[in-house]
This record gives C-alpha cells, sequence and structure tokens, in this order.
C-alpha cells in the first residue's frame, strides 16, 4: 500500500493547467489524501469559485491514480478553509517570477487586499519597485494586469487573497 | 414549512441570484468597452457563476431528487426560478451596469460576511470563499461609479439614468418571508432588517461622492421571493436553456 506522501509526491508532478511551472500540490489546492486499500479520495480546494481550470485538475489526478492502479478514486471538493495565496512555497513563489508572474507581495492577513492599498509589485523580469496596476482583473481569475514604468514591461501579478 | 425545505429554497434563491447575475455579467464578453473592462466583468461573472454553481450543488443535495447543479439551471422554468429581481434587470449601457453592481457587491460583501457565521457549515463555507472575491468586485464596481460620477457631463448623466432605472429594484434584496423566518430561528439564515441601515449607510455616502441623487419614491418592485419575474428572465433563460434542453444528455 502506497504512503500519504509517496501519494503526494506523485501528485507533485502534475502541472497547474494555466500555469504550468508550479505543480498543483505547490499551488495549495490538494489538501489531503485518504487511502484505503485499493481505495482513495482526493481532497481538493479551488482557489477561485468559479476557476475553470478545477475540472481539468480532477481529469489530472483522476487519470494519475488510475494509473497507480487505485480502483475506487473520489475527488471531493471542499470550501472551507477557504484557500488563500499564504499556501503558496516561497520555492512556488520564485518559480512564478521566473515564469514571468509576479508573486504575491505580502501576507493576506494585513487585509490589504480589501482595501487595496497594496505598497508595491516588483516587476519580475528587472526588479524595479515601479510598477502601477492597469487592471485588477488579468489573463485568469487570480491574476492582476501590471505595467512596469522602468521597463515598460507588461506582467501579470498574481492576486493575494 | 420544515426547516429542510426552508433551507433548500433559501441556498435556491442565493444560487438563482448568482446564475442569474452570472448569465447577465457574461453578455459583456467581447462587448466592453475596452480590453480590461471586458476581462474584468468576465472574470466578475465568472467569480459568481462559480458560487452559483456551488450553491445549486448544494441546493440539489438538499433536496434529495437525485438532480444535478445543471438539472437546476436548465430545467426549470422562470416559475420555479427565486433571482433577485435586480439581477435580471437588462444591463442597458456601462454606467448602468457598473451601478447594478455597486449595488448588488454592497449588499453582497454585508451578506456574505454574515453568511459564513451560520450555523450551516456548507452554506457558511461558501460564504467565506466568496467574501474575498466580493472585496475585490466592490473595490472595481465602487472605483467605476466614482470616476462615472466625477468624470464628464455625458458620464454623470448616464450614470444617474442608470441609478433611476434600477433603484426601485434594490429594495427587493432585503424582503424576507417564511422561508427566512424558520431558518434565523435555527441559525442558519441572515437577518436582513440588521443589514439594511448599513447598506443604506454606504451606498448613500458613495452615491454623494459621485454627485448621483437618489431617485425620490420608496416603491420597490417584488416578487421573486414568490417566484414572480419580470418578462426579461424569460428570454434570459431561453437563451441558456435552449442547448440543454434540445440535447438533453449531451455530453462534453
Amino acid at each position: 500500500m502506497q504512503s500519504k506522501e509517496s501519494i503526494f509526491s506523485l501528485l507533485s508532478e502534475i502541472p497547474d493547467p494555466e500555469i504550468p511551472v508550479i505543480s498543483i500540490v505547490e499551488l495549495g489546492v490538494i489538501r489531503d489524501v485518504i487511502i484505503s486499500g485499493n481505495d482513495i479520495e482526493v481532497i481538493i480546494t479551488p482557489t477561485y469559485s468559479g476557476c475553470p481550470a478545477m475540472k481539468q485538475m480532477e481529469d489530472d489526478v483522476r487519470k494519475k491514480m488510475q494509473e497507480q492502479g487505485f480502483e475506487n478514486i473520489k475527488i471531493t471538493t471542499v470550501y472551507n478553509p477557504a484557500w488563500t495565496t499564504d499556501w503558496l512555497s516561497e520555492e512556488a513563489k520564485l518559480k512564478l517570477q521566473k515564469y514571468g508572474i509576479a508573486p504575491p507581495e505580502e501576507s493576506t492577513t494585513d487585509k490589504s487586499f480589501l482595501t487595496g492599498k497594496l505598497k508595491h509589485v516588483t516587476c519580475p523580469r528587472c526588479k524595479s519597485k515601479n510598477t502601477v496596476m492597469i487592471s485588477q482583473f488579468g489573463s485568469t481569475a487570480c491574476k492582476a494586469l501590471y505595467k512596469c514604468n522602468e521597463c515598460l514591461e507588461v506582467f501579470d501579478y498574481f492576486k493575494c487573497i | 414549512m420544515t426547516s429542510q425545505e426552508a433551507l433548500y429554497n433559501y441556498t435556491l434563491r442565493l444560487g438563482d441570484t448568482s446564475l442569474i447575475l452570472a448569465q447577465r455579467l457574461s453578455e459583456w464578453t467581447g462587448h466592453g468597452p475596452f480590453l480590461e473592462e471586458d476581462l474584468a466583468l468576465t472574470n466578475i461573472a465568472l467569480d459568481i457563476f462559480g458560487r452559483g454553481k456551488s450553491l445549486l450543488e448544494y441546493a440539489a443535495k438538499l433536496e434529495g431528487k437525485g438532480r444535478t447543479e445543471d438539472d437546476l439551471a436548465f430545467f426549470r422554468n422562470d416559475r420555479e426560478y427565486f433571482n433577485a429581481l435586480i439581477t435580471e434587470q437588462p444591463n442597458g449601457d456601462y454606467a448602468k451596469t457598473i451601478i447594478r453592481q455597486a449595488i448588488i457587491d454592497c449588499f453582497d460583501l454585508l451578506f456574505y460576511a454574515e453568511l459564513a457565521k451560520v450555523k450551516d457549515t456548507t452554506l457558511a463555507g461558501i460564504a467565506e470563499k466568496s467574501l474575498k472575491e466580493i472585496a475585490y468586485h466592490k473595490r472595481h464596481s465602487f472605483s467605476w461609479v466614482n470616476r462615472f460620477g466625477n468624470g464628464t457631463e455625458e458620464s454623470l448623466t448616464r450614470l444617474q439614468n442608470g441609478l433611476n432605472e434600477i433603484w426601485p429594484f434594490a429594495g427587493e434584496l432585503f424582503e424576507m418571508n417564511e422561508v427566512d423566518a424558520v431558518l434565523l430561528k435555527e441559525g442558519i439564515a441572515v437577518d436582513l432588517n440588521v443589514l439594511k441601515p448599513i447598506w443604506e449607510k454606504e451606498v448613500t455616502q458613495l452615491f454623494a461622492k459621485a454627485n448621483l441623487t437618489i431617485p425620490e419614491g420608496s416603491y420597490a418592485h417584488t416578487g421573486s421571493r414568490r417566484a414572480l419575474h419580470s418578462e426579461h428572465l424569460s428570454y434570459i433563460l431561453a437563451e441558456m436553456q435552449s442547448i440543454p434542453r434540445m440535447h438533453p444528455n449531451a455530453k462534453w
């Protein structure tokens, strides 16, 4: 029988369908795995309520688990506790930055996302802090659109929620 | 009315309100005034669709007749829908869409903050999740109300016209019936009477900053709690449901 750790490491091989440089485990959507004999239950939580990639993630998880010989694969969606960008590892944030997406700059505990008084967002290309928000809503639900005033690069920012 | 029946109806009311608003907002897809706003509105619609899906999924489970969220969305008629009337009103121009959204976002942020504390853990979980998203939506709609209100004579006129049209539908958001009464006793529903003065204060402040005048008269359209709607809902459903009804078992 496989251990929970080995299942987690297998799931780490599944890339996020929209941001393929990080895995769905690094993203923090896999909350738990319950193994009993040939049955497995994977508990996931959506990043955003309407994230269209969730179905793809479920299919990918199902496929991966089928390859491991599990017979009954159950995928359960939970909403509580709600997903937060605080669950992104430092390593994942670094990968995002290299990929050209500015990672969330601060912890959600300071509630800056509610007031909109974000201190600064660093340009992933030239690392300048002289950047400006173009739109609160970007190419996917989890991102906002920014522009760097130094190198003029337009980039995605992974919103803190 | 048993508390189970009340909870089913309450969840349906919330789910339908989200679904129909999202369907309306998504009409802007490809028609936004410029690219960033097109993306913003569709992102907001997507969040609200997601909330509607979670709520209808739960409603289907509460009903216990083996229906899914898709069955509820695509195979009910207008007289079985409980969405608030304000959500089915036509989008109008961008100013009207924005003022409707600001009114609803302000209500939703207050409402879902309270719903996150109710004794039903599924509803509370969905509410907790939605809260963070609604905070973003509200920032967006409030900032545009401010910009339109303090922009040009034209933008202010359009915003005021939008408010005049949509305002008589806002009061219904606070209507309570037997469903609320049953659930309030169990600690599952939100007391809308408590929210109303807080909401009024917030929107009044917003309108003042945006040079808007609240239309005179206190008449409020009502009906959705009894599944009575304006003519617009039937047209929305016709468009939304035609494909699943034509091909009921289609998979994709």
